[in-house]
């Protein structure tokens, strides 16, 4: 069994309203970044696992999504699977 | 009516509905969240609150409690589910609803009185009430913006199934009068079974003159009526 930092984001379906992404896009035009187009907000969730392959640990992170971490009417989920070194152990 | 209650860390609204069943002439009794059984029960009612700090998303982590499991079989055999606003958020992330609440458009916290148009009179949440009647209610929330697809917001229109909305003191359903940004200013939902409900308005909040309105009372005095055609809905 080897150690997997697994990072986890978690996104507002693409046309669902966001917000918080609108409030920040207008204080980002207020602050003259004429150039941003839209903002979304999201999450990013840090899991340390233990699995025997990054495979493994990836399959599970994708479970659970579907069944707490993200939101299937609402929320799509992007997972990041990395072995875990010295620096990334504390997720 | 033998009505339970069930406590969430968290909740806040479990003694309004306490004393609202009791008013409304039932037999309310609190289940905490970590018991597994509801005993014999006529009618399970999920209160307002934050439960578990409303941390991931409002109602998600609630819906794994362990009573959550005899809530859901209870609903599944067709025992009347009512939940209001903690309570329809936990409903909607246990799938016993369809469809999720968002935050506020207002990206507020919103705490105030609403008005409501009764949709819906066969319900057996709402046949005390007149169709089309306005009732006043408090709201209190920040995630309260009732979304779902296309299909599923046509389904629940067509079948019948939204038992409220948000609208002026005319009866019309207009954006300034939609507290959350709710798509088609829905604030409450039955299920196809029609015996688990959920809204996000606080109708045990208004059920003593003293409190503003008497609005709510007449869903649960008509819900805990012996004579309540449960199942019908």
């Amino acid at each position: 069994m080897s150690r997997f930092r697994v990072e986890i984001r978690v996104i507002p379906r693409p046309g669902l309203l966001d917000p918080e992404g609108k409030a920040i896009l207008q204080a980002l035009h207020s602050l003259d970044y004429e150039q941003v187009r839209e903002v979304r907000v999201g999450k990013v969730i840090y899991l340390n696992v233990e699995a025997a392959s990054g495979e493994q640990a990836r399959e599970g992170a994708e479970a659970m999504c579907r069944r707490l971490l993200a939101n299937p009417v609402t929320e799509d989920f992007e997972i990041t699977v990395q072995e875990a070194t010295e620096e990334t152990v504390p997720a | 009516m033998r009505v339970v209650i069930v406590t969430f860390p968290g909740s806040n609204c479990d003694y309004d509905l306490y004393k609202c069943v009791q008013l409304a002439g039932g037999a309310p009794e609190f289940r905490w969240h970590r018991e597994t059984e509801l005993g014999d029960v006529d009618v399970v009612m999920l209160p307002g609150g934050f439960s578990y700090g409303d941390y991931l998303r409002a109602g998600a982590i609630a819906t794994l409690s362990p009573i959550m499991d005899a809530v859901k079989n209870f609903a599944e055999s067709g025992g009347p589910v009512l939940g209001i606003c903690n309570g329809f958020q936990m409903l909607c992330e246990s799938g016993l609803l369809p469809g999720a609440l968002l935050r506020n458009r207002s990206l507020l916290f919103s705490s105030r009185d609403v008005l409501l148009r009764v949709e819906q009179t066969s319900s057996i949440f709402t046949q005390g009430y007149d169709s089309k009647q306005i009732l006043r209610m408090p709201i209190a929330h920040a995630e309260g913006n009732y979304h779902a697809d296309v299909e599923t917001l046509d389904r629940l229109e067509g079948e019948g199934r939204v038992l409220f909305r948000y609208t002026d003191r005319d009866g019309e359903p207009v954006d300034g009068a939609n507290p959350n940004g709710s798509a088609r200013s829905i604030a409450g939902i039955v299920n196809g079974a029609g015996n688990v409900m959920g809204m996000m308005p606080h109708p045990e909040r208004a059920v003593e003159p003293i409190l503003g309105s008497v609005d709510g009372l007449g869903l649960f005095t008509t819900l805990l009526s012996p004579n309540a055609a449960l199942g019908t809905g």
